[in-house]
């Protein structure tokens, strides 16, 4: 059962081949069970679990359910969730307990979802590899002495170890898609506004977006019906009409025109990843897709655009971490600057630190417009690049990420190269629009993913285009050894 | 030397919303700490700011007042610093793109011409919460009660040359934003409040001097003293050969004196930059006219009507429309009056006016209301009873035994116009007071007017002061001469 799909759990409930109670106490003994070796839990949240389970199976009983009701999953440690804790991966807020639930979990909630627990994350989603976060690295479980990617890492190894079928991550350079990439899953990046950012701890406010990561597109289009819509709680959430995203996800892709940036498949990609994504692009020919090559000729300034604009924000978002009111603080500050320095001093850790710091120099007066100013000018370029590009096709297709996950502690040391394997996601973001990471193939048994890149609300062709990707092919099918 | 001022004032509006500026939580005063702060106001990881949508439009009404420019886009900015009461470690605010831009208004000088101040911009922006800093021992309180609260920040250009252009300024913002209706103007509670920024030239330069900037200034009388006082203390710096330095200056009004808080090298750093989490504010043209169309009467254009319509004088049509209250009472009172408006300006603006300042009562406390006030111009209108009598009616209004007319019937206050019974009592005090007739009678002319006054003061204390004094002193200019 724990091998099933959101489609596949949705049926077993609605013929009662399996209860939500039945059903979430097998996924929770699989959390408790692998935790220990993948740390992709920071909260396994097993009493309130079977409640809402039993309430779940009572609903259904009552018919007042929806389709997905009684259905676990696993919620990024970066939403707030009403009485469980949330901690953001980092000390600062190992004691936090939010009042309230993000707009994502409420509906999630309303829709009969049942919280499994919260998933390990990057501290407060600053990088590429889980590594940073207070309560230690995540495993890959394809390898575990291999990184899951980041900042989802715990999201994209439960799901890839079948710990919980679905769950939720944000990506604010990546933060789904690449995790997804080096898991083997599927991870899907929403347009900027269309998920609600409430109750979502924000890093970087104008790139980040919440989104789902399951193990299928139709999973993925599964949970983007409940997420998806406008928040009057987020100005920036979009006004726009939602689609329904399982839809199209039968339509024929015949005729489709895909753009292959030429920046995407250069120097700095490992060929290997070139040849898998390649022959993904061939399967989508096959089925009726034209590529062209395309320029995104803004690309490589796209990362340097990017470590000025997340840290600019993110300097400003974490100032309300001061030890004041919440959060840590140290023990027996002698003043109020002893109460900042060592509260944030022992509440952050090393890169959320570098990142605040950089993000308080590219705003200091005098270098305000050499940096951030230039960096939002760069930002328009990039949209515009996109908006050129899309004049002529209808989706870009490319790599994910610049090689498979790496070991643990090989880059940790390095950031700059953990920065610059950013490349193919941190664009997106920064023109805000909607992508999805596939599974594609492996090499040395580590996955691959392929990146599709849509214009803005092209979330149910993005979805439609995987969906009949993986119609044609198994590489989502696989399950890591030990997790089957 | 002599040397010129040069002031520049900051004001602080808070406007007068129901719930914040970036959230549903409410704003009244005087709560218990801390009762008033939701997530958002708290600052708690996750929350967003929504806009106040009254706050737009009301600083939008502003802008049309004071003929400003309004652009059609403007950009909330975080200003970035630390402090315990500032929950998210910024406070969002506008920098570069303000909701209103450059305006006027004009103030009246004391020699009675007309000086236009430039207002530079107003912007929105959140106030802060409150430290307290007693009754916690080694511990400082913090309320945020006050945190998110919406203030319109508006800036003048520095056009003012002493302290009292600078209170006649401050003085017009504050009657414009309560004639608008979207500030109370309390300045004891800080809903008015201004900072002051200063400097001294020498007369006839051109350049400006350095400024200090006077901090937090929440009463008129405090601005003009605060700013007399330190230009005071930049002139002796300077004739003593010192140098004036960019700080930052709290006035204390128990010493009447300014104290340095923070040099310009100990200024922050504000870090702004657009707030991400807020879409900028679009302002189309209809809507602006929209505001302009529903624009209440402003204290300039009132003033003016005044004149015209009811031909008062312009220092008492100044006095009357500088409150929009008190122009409203004057026009309820006129209205009972049967129109009668010198008379009921001239009881308002004295002894109604005297009065509320002898009990520090605002002109909406007063317990003598505009229709009685009225009612009694009334009844001196219309002989019923003198002014003097008038004064005991006021008197037994205000202390509230009833309205004009049952106070001068329970009273017997009725004025006497009865010609005999008047004739009768200014042929006893002429019969009574031979030297004074005598004296009278062979005082030349001009002098004579001053010594009736003895006759008519005894005739009134006969009278108990209800002989109408104009008969009496027909009478007695009659009866003197003959």
């Amino acid at each position: 059962m724990h091998q099933s799909t959101l489609a596949q759990l949705s049926v077993a409930l609605e013929s009662k081949q399996i209860s939500s109670e039945e059903l979430t106490r097998l996924y929770l003994d699989r959390c408790k069970k692998y935790n220990d070796s993948l740390n992709c839990f920071i909260t396994i949240n097993e009493d309130e679990a079977i409640e809402k389970a039993k309430f779940a199976d009572q609903q259904r009983a009552d018919n007042k359910h929806t389709a997905l009701t009684g259905i676990p999953v696993a919620q990024k440690d970066i939403f707030c969730t009403n009485g469980i804790k949330t901690s953001c991966g980092s000390k600062m807020l190992d004691n936090f307990i939010a009042p309230y639930d993000a707009t994502i979990v409420e509906k999630m909630n309303n829709a009969g979802f049942v919280t499994l627990g919260k998933t390990n994350m990057d501290e407060f989603a600053m990088g590429s590899s889980n590594e940073t976060s207070f309560y230690g690295a995540v495993k890959n479980p394809w390898n575990t002495e291999y990184v899951p990617g980041g900042s989802s890492g715990g999201s994209a190894s439960a799901v890839a170890a079948r710990l919980a079928p679905i769950a939720t991550g944000t990506d604010t350079g990546g933060s789904i898609r690449q995790p997804a990439s080096l898991c083997g899953i599927t991870g899907l990046k929403p347009t900027y506004g269309r998920v609600s950012r409430y109750g979502m701890i924000a890093f970087a406010s104008s790139l980040d977006q919440g989104g789902p990561m399951a193990l299928t597109a139709e999973d993925a289009a599964l949970m983007m019906n409940v997420i998806a819509g406008f928040d009057e709680r987020d100005s920036t959430s979009a006004e726009q009409t939602v689609d329904d995203y399982t839809e199209k996800l039968n339509d024929s892709i015949e005729g489709l025109k895909i753009g292959l940036p030429k920046e995407y498949f250069g120097e700095g990609l490992d060929s290997n990843i070139a040849k898998i994504v390649e022959e993904g692009i061939k399967e989508l020919e096959k089925l009726g897709a034209v590529c062209k090559e395309i320029e995104l000729p803004n690309t490589e300034l796209s990362i340097p655009a990017y470590y000025v604009v997340a840290p600019a924000e993110c300097s400003s978002n974490l100032s309300r971490f001061d030890g004041v009111r919440f959060g840590h603080r140290c023990e027996e500050p002698t003043d109020l600057s002893d109460l900042y320095c060592r509260s944030r001093g022992e509440g952050f850790g090393k890169e959320v630190k570098r990142r605040i710091m950089i993000g308080a120099y590219v705003l200091s007066a005098g270098y305000y417009d050499a940096y951030y100013l230039k960096a939002q000018q760069i930002r328009h370029l990039i949209r515009d690049d996109f908006q050129n590009a899309f004049k002529d096709i209808d989706v870009i297709a490319g790599p994910t990420a610049t090689g498979t996950a790496f070991k643990l502690n090989e880059m940790i040391d390095d950031p700059v190269s953990m920065y610059l394997s950013d490349l193919y996601t941190v664009s997106v973001n920064l023109a805000g629009l909607p992508a999805i990471s596939v599974p594609a193939g492996f090499v040395n048994n580590l996955p691959v993913g392929m990146q599709l890149i849509g214009n803005y609300f092209e979330e149910s062709r993005l979805l439609n285009i995987a969906h009949q990707f993986q119609q044609a092919t198994d590489h989502h099918k696989a399950i890591p050894g030990g997790f089957e | 030397m002599e040397w010129e001022t040069v002031i520049g004032l900051e004001i602080h509006a808070q406007l007068a919303t129901k719930s914040k500026i970036f959230s549903g939580a409410a704003t009244a005063y005087g709560a218990e700490p801390n009762s008033q702060a939701c997530a958002v106001d708290l600052g708690l990881p996750g929350v967003l700011p929504v806009i106040n949508k009254k706050v737009v439009t009301m600083a939008v009404k502003f802008g049309v007042a004071i003929e400003a420019e309004i652009p059609p886009k403007s950009v909330f900015a975080r200003k970035n610093y630390f402090y315990p009461d500032l929950p998210k470690g910024y406070q969002i605010s506008q920098f570069e793109l303000p909701i209103v831009s450059t305006g006027h208004i004009d103030i009246q000088l004391e020699d009675g011409s007309t000086k236009r101040v430039g207002v530079t911009r107003a912007h929105l922006e959140e106030d802060a919460g409150k430290s307290m800093h007693e009754g916690f021992g080694n511990y400082t309180g913090i309320d945020l009660n006050r945190a998110g609260t919406p203030l319109l920040e508006i800036v003048s250009e520095p056009d003012m040359r002493n302290a009292k252009e600078a209170v006649a300024y401050m003085k017009k913002i504050h009657s414009i934003v309560r004639y608008l209706e979207i500030c109370d103007g309390n300045m004891q509670e800080g809903s008015f409040r201004c900072d002051a920024n200063v400097s001294i030239r020498p007369k006839g330069q051109e350049e400006f001097g350095t400024r200090a900037e006077l901090k937090n200034i929440n009463s008129f009388r405090f601005v003009e003293q605060a700013i007399n006082i330190e230009v005071e203390r930049q002139i002796d710096i300077l004739e003593d050969g010192g140098k004036i330095l960019q700080e930052t200056r709290l006035y204390d009004p128990n010493k009447n004196e300014t104290r340095s808080m923070r040099s310009k090298e100990e200024a922050n750093d504000y870090r702004y930059f657009p707030d991400p989490d807020l879409l900028p504010v679009e302002i189309e043209n209809s809507f602006i006219e929209d505001i302009r169309g529903q624009l209440p009467e402003l204290p300039d254009a009132k003033k003016q009507r005044f004149i015209n319509e009811f031909k008062l004088s312009e220092y008492d049509s100044g006095v009357l429309t500088a409150q929009k209250e008190m122009s409203d009472f004057f026009e309820a009172c006129v209205n009972s009056a049967d129109g009668e408006a010198k008379l009921s300006s001239n009881w308002i603006t004295g002894q109604l006016a005297a009065a509320l300042n002898k009990e520090n009562k605002d002109i909406t406390e007063s317990p003598v209301s505009a229709e009685m006030l009225g009612g009694m111009v009334k009844r001196i209108k219309d002989d019923t009873i003198s002014g003097k009598i008038a004064k005991q009616v006021f008197e037994a209004m205000w202390n509230g035994e009833g309205d004009t007319d049952a106070i001068i019937e329970s009273k017997g206050l009725k004025q006497v116009t009865d010609t005999g019974e008047i004739e009768k009592l200014v042929d006893d005090v002429i019969a009574n007071s031979p030297d004074q007739v005598a004296q009278y009678q062979a005082a030349p002319e001009e002098k004579q007017g001053k010594l009736i006054g003895y006759f008519v003061g005894q005739i009134m204390k006969q009278s108990q002061g209800k002989a109408n004094p104009k008969q009496v002193n027909e009478l007695l200019n009659v009866k003197l001469k003959s």
